[in-house]
């Protein structure tokens, strides 16, 4: 056991805490830059945005200063108290709640809105790492996977009754940290190949086709037949060509899967034809590029019917927000339009620039050159937490910190993927930079709880 | 299972994701620059910036035609708020329907974030008042232009009018104008249009996503406006002015050319009208009115009235019978009433009393030589054809017929008939001289122009050539005409045979000749008067075509007053008061009389 009595800022990783500085007085120029009004040029403004996120930086150093003088201990002692507290949250915030957008995702306090799905992240990670650490769980057999699942699954469904999916998007991050911990590499391939065939199931459904005796049906069926005829071919060939020995588990394999691909492209087609509202079917469509032909700028030739097609009503218009982010990330060019100067971010031309489109202001002013860099940055620290969770000797301490690694990374998967147009149009933030007291001061802690914890590693047996 | 190699797994799928989205990155910002271009079409506003007309002077620079600022009030419906609309409407003088239909029309072109014009063309003054309220009304704004003035009043269809743009010149310019553009429609803003307009300039600005646009925050180098080139006209401000006052009560025209130039130094077409009419608000309610008035006023008798150029035609006929040798200035023709009538006592003219006289049967036999001179002997009809093929290429060389390459628009060319003509009309070889002798004296299927009338006086003046007339004399002040009418057009007729003629028209303004009365004192004019026959039993038009002083021409003129009797008493004294005018900037007091006769005249009823 080594000195306790050592300097509480002793073994930081200074470099994690650099990364998060840049990060966040980064994020606070492009949300300047986004959200300045005539006549109140101060940075620190607090009627403006910029000033608020000034103010939630505040909060947050001293946040996270009294988050590095604690013992990392008491994070392990009181984490069952701590994802108690932040799903005790996510109830009040059904019931009391704001609805903003038809999701009641924010709890109304003063001038302020408190977020709790992003508080809730933190204490998933503590209960999950105190519940691993714990049980030596390798998710090998269903019992762990069902408290796991537990453990995940309540402050999700909560989530999902705001309803806001797109933070419960983020919460597939627990899968790596279940695969790290021992949950075995098929689930990401039938996750991989889930979304494959997904996505094909989508496209196909997408489409009307005339058959023969049915008459106009969705174009899955198509899909669903030519799986069907591909699993009899496979079915002779087996037949042929395995040996006896091994032919009966194959041909078992064969039938579930059939079965399995085939339920699931039809109810992924049905899901996404019945189910969901209108609005949300438009954004699987537009993101997959179906619909993006309809409401495409139309330049060519014709110069003011592009602005006019920008500048039409655009609330029932899900490509608008896409088409538009797309816009600013390209008209950054290589070297960007220069801080400040990023004609469609000064033009309101993209909804939400200063949240969730922060990345296209950072691409339009500061081009290819600084969207590179951020997104290198961004990389560069995810597998930085990544090789400081595998440098734990406590077990805690490292699933907390593949927790806190996923979460980043699939904040950054899916809110970058979302402005470049390879992702679909979910409103999730992009931690640290993007404006928002309840992110910033929710992802702040959410780090450098791990960097307290990072920072007593030799001083805690294995 | 060793899971510390998962870490590489994990570690990998996120570098993946993070080149994938590099290469995504530079798909979109370096690759293509159809999104930057998209960007520019979105946010970048060109505000077009009008450059005030050049302006128009006289000739001896006085300003005709200049600019004036005005407001035009505009609204954006969708910026507007609740506010008083009993107050805004008192203060703009409209009503809530003005502003419910301007709203209307937003909605149903879908632009009701943009600017749409309502009330137009408030003056400075007016505007002055309103500038002070507006501020209050939220959504609404004033936008400046210029319009036309014309401090003299005159000249209203030689100048011609300014006006939006049609359908069909916004096709014809493409690229040029925006449709809300405003373009010369006719008279000198049409026809120096180009040289008027200036160069539009550029304000680069941005537009934002609702619309607004933000002067001053794109950086982008704006293209200055270039004002349009002034004009130094041919016009003489106080001839021109005066031409309209003697014509005042008058359907008809006046047509000044300096001869030697080709300059037109009036042009006159009466009624005439003030052009400030056509200017501004007021502008829709007095087209209407002008283009309704019987007597017609907008239109330009001067270039586009054609008429039967009556006994001037004589003078034209005279050259050409000596130009093609069939006669000599000696040659006598019995006044032979039989055929053909005539006036006063004459009976055996020579060339130069005929004109004096205006003998019409001379002038039959003139023709008559002319056109019957035995190129076929055999047939009189085929005869009839080549002679006249020579008579029209004559008569051709005067610019009867054409456009004379005048710089004015929309000029017609009248009609000089030839072979082709009768051939259409009779039938081939079914008509003679005899069919066709009422052109001898000007009469029959001949049309001319007043402006083709004084060009023949500018040959007459010449003795033999001509500049074609224009209404321009220096482009920019201190330049120069357009490079055509630096060249002088010849008929390549001899100078001798237009002396001749010169010297009886002379006699025409001398005791005996028809138009003495009109004679000024110590001026030489040598004229020739008309009185041109009227189907329907209507009073005979007037006409009259002349030049002065006789030995070193400075003006030449025709004028035509339409039903007003005969041109030695109508029209010579309206030509004779313009030369004393012109030549000795007064009216003698010899002469004052006539001028009242002119004056008192009122032929509009007729």
């Amino acid at each position: 056991m080594s000195n306790n009595r050592t300097h509480p800022l002793a073994n930081v990783d200074w470099l994690s805490v650099l990364i998060y500085v840049i990060l966040v007085i980064f994020g606070w120029m492009n949300i300047y830059s986004a959200a300045v009004v005539e006549g109140h040029p101060n940075p620190c403004d607090i009627s403006q945005e910029y000033g608020k996120q000034f103010l939630y930086m505040v909060i947050s150093f001293f946040l996270c200063l009294m988050v590095l003088y604690m013992e990392g201990g008491f994070f392990n002692k009181f984490a069952p108290f701590l994802y108690g507290l932040f799903t005790l949250l996510l109830v009040l915030v059904l019931i009391i709640g704001k609805e903003v957008h038809g999701n009641k995702a924010w709890i109304q306090i003063g001038g302020f809105a408190l977020q709790p799905a992003e508080f809730a992240k933190i204490g998933i990670g503590l209960l999950l790492a105190k519940y691993i650490a714990n049980t030596k769980a390798k998710f090998n057999n269903w019992e762990t996977r069902l408290w796991a699942g537990v453990i995940i699954g309540i402050p999700a469904a909560l989530i999902l009754l705001q309803p806001d999916v797109g933070s419960l998007l983020t919460f597939v991050a627990f899968i790596f940290v279940l695969y790290r911990e021992g949950l075995s590499g098929n689930v990401l391939i039938i996750g991989l190949g889930g979304i494959v065939f997904g996505v094909t199931s989508v496209i196909a459904g997408h489409g009307r086709l005339n058959y023969p005796i049915f008459g106009e049906q969705s174009g899955v069926y198509l899909l669903m037949f030519i799986v069907f005829l591909i699993a009899i071919v496979l079915l002779v060939f087996s037949l042929n060509f395995v040996v006896p020995r091994s032919r009966k588990k194959v041909l078992w394999v064969l039938a579930i899967s059939t079965v399995a691909v085939l339920m699931f492209s039809f109810s992924v087609s049905f899901l996404v034809d019945k189910v969901l509202k209108p609005h949300q079917k438009s954004r699987i469509y537009v993101t997959l590029g179906l619909e993006e032909k309809e409401s495409e700028v139309e330049t060519e030739g014709n110069e003011e019917s592009a602005a006019e097609a920008a500048i039409v009503e655009k609330d029932d218009d899900p490509g608008y927000n896409a088409r538009m982010a797309k816009i600013a990330v390209g008209n950054g060019g290589f070297l960007g339009q220069g801080f400040m100067q990023g004609p469609m971010t000064k033009n309101k031309y993209v909804p939400e620039r200063w949240t969730d489109f922060i990345f296209s202001v950072v691409a339009e002013e500061w081009g290819f050159v600084g969207s590179v860099l951020l997104v290198g940055l961004y990389v560069f620290f995810i597998v930085k937490l990544i090789n400081m969770a595998e440098r734990q000797r406590s077990q805690f301490s490292r699933v907390y910190g593949y927790c806190v690694a996923s979460i980043f990374f699939m904040h950054f998967l899916i809110n970058v993927g979302m402005v470049i147009g390879l992702a679909p149009i979910i409103g999730i933030p992009l931690p640290f930079l993007s404006y928002g007291g309840s992110s910033l001061i929710g992802f702040s802690l959410l780090l450098f709880i791990f960097i307290r914890l990072d920072a007593e590693r030799l001083s805690i047996f294995k | 299972m060793n899971l510390d190699a998962r870490r590489i797994t994990i570690i990998v799928i996120v570098c993946f994701i993070g080149i994938t989205y590099v290469i995504r990155l530079f798909i979109l910002q370096v690759a293509s620059g159809k999104l930057a271009d998209d960007a520019r079409a979105l946010t970048e506003e060109e505000i077009p910036m009008y450059p005030p007309r050049g302006v128009i002077y006289d000739r001896k620079g006085v300003p005709l035609v200049t600019n004036q600022t005005v407001y035009n009030l505009m609204v954006v419906p969708k910026k507007v708020k609740p506010f008083d609309t009993a107050a805004f409407c008192k203060l703009l003088t409209i009503t809530k329907a003005d502003i419910d239909k301007t709203f209307q029309r937003a909605k149903d072109r879908g632009e009701f974030h943009k600017p749409q014009l309502l009330v137009e063309q408030i003056t400075p003054s007016d505007y002055a008042a309103i500038s002070e309220q507006l501020y209050k009304y939220t959504g609404f704004f004033a936008e400046s232009r210029t319009l036309r003035v014309y401090p003299q009043g005159i000249g209203a269809l030689f100048l011609g009018d300014v006006g939006k743009i049609s359908p069909k010149e916004y096709e014809q310019r493409k690229g040029d104008y925006t449709k809300q553009e405003y373009i010369g429609k006719s008279g000198i803003e049409k026809a120096y249009e180009n040289e008027l307009r200036g160069v539009k300039g550029i304000n680069y600005a941005f537009r934002d996503n609702r619309g607004n646009i933000k002067e001053g925050a794109n950086d982008k180098q704006d293209k200055p406006a270039v004002k349009g080139t002034d004009l130094i006209c041919t016009i003489d401000a106080e001839l021109q002015r005066y031409g309209e006052k003697l014509m005042q009560n008058k359907r008809g025209c006046i047509v000044a050319i300096e001869p030697k130039t080709g300059e037109i130094l009036a042009l006159v077409s009466a009624p005439t009208y003030d052009p400030n009419l056509l200017v501004g608000r007021i502008r829709g309610h007095n087209f209407n009115v002008l283009n309704n008035d019987p007597q017609k006023p907008l239109f330009n008798r001067a270039t586009q009235a054609q008429y039967r150029p009556g006994s001037i035609f004589k003078l034209a006929q005279s050259i050409v019978a000596l130009g093609t040798g069939a006669i000599t200035p000696q040659t006598r023709i019995v006044c032979n009433r039989g055929i053909i009538g005539c006036h006063g006592s004459h009976s055996n003219d020579d060339l130069e009393m005929a004109i004096v006289h205006s003998c019409n049967p001379y002038f039959r036999g003139v023709m008559q030589r002319v056109v019957e001179a035995d190129r076929d002997p055999s047939n009189r009809f085929r005869d009839a054809r080549l002679g006249l093929s020579v008579w029209q290429d004559y008569i051709k060389r005067f610019g009867f017929g054409s456009d004379l390459h005048t710089d004015l628009p929309g000029v017609k060319t009248g009609l000089v008939p030839g072979v082709e003509f009768y051939d259409k009309w009779y039938g081939k070889e079914q008509w003679a001289f005899s069919t066709i002798y009422s052109l001898s004296i000007g009469e029959g299927e001949m049309q001319v122009t007043p402006l083709q009338m004084a060009n023949m006086a500018c040959i007459l003046a010449n003795k033999g050539w001509y500049v074609p007339p224009h209404s321009v004399k220096q482009i920019g002040v201190g330049g120069r005409p357009r490079d055509e009418f630096l060249v002088k057009y010849d008929l390549n007729i001899p100078t001798d045979y237009f002396t001749t003629v010169v010297n009886a028209m002379e006699k025409v303004l001398q005791p005996g000749g028809t138009a003495w009365r009109a004679a000024p004192k110590d001026i030489v004019v040598c004229g020739k008067t008309g009185t041109v026959q009227n189907a329907g039993g209507k009073e005979d038009h007037a006409v009259f075509v002349c030049f002065a002083p006789k030995d070193d021409p400075k003006i030449a003129l025709a004028v035509y007053t339409e039903n007003a009797g005969f041109g030695g008493t109508w029209s010579a004294p309206v030509a004779t008061l313009l030369i004393e005018k012109y030549l000795n900037d007064s009216i003698a007091e010899s002469s004052k009389a006539r001028e009242k006769t002119i004056l008192d005249a009122n032929f509009l009823d007729r």
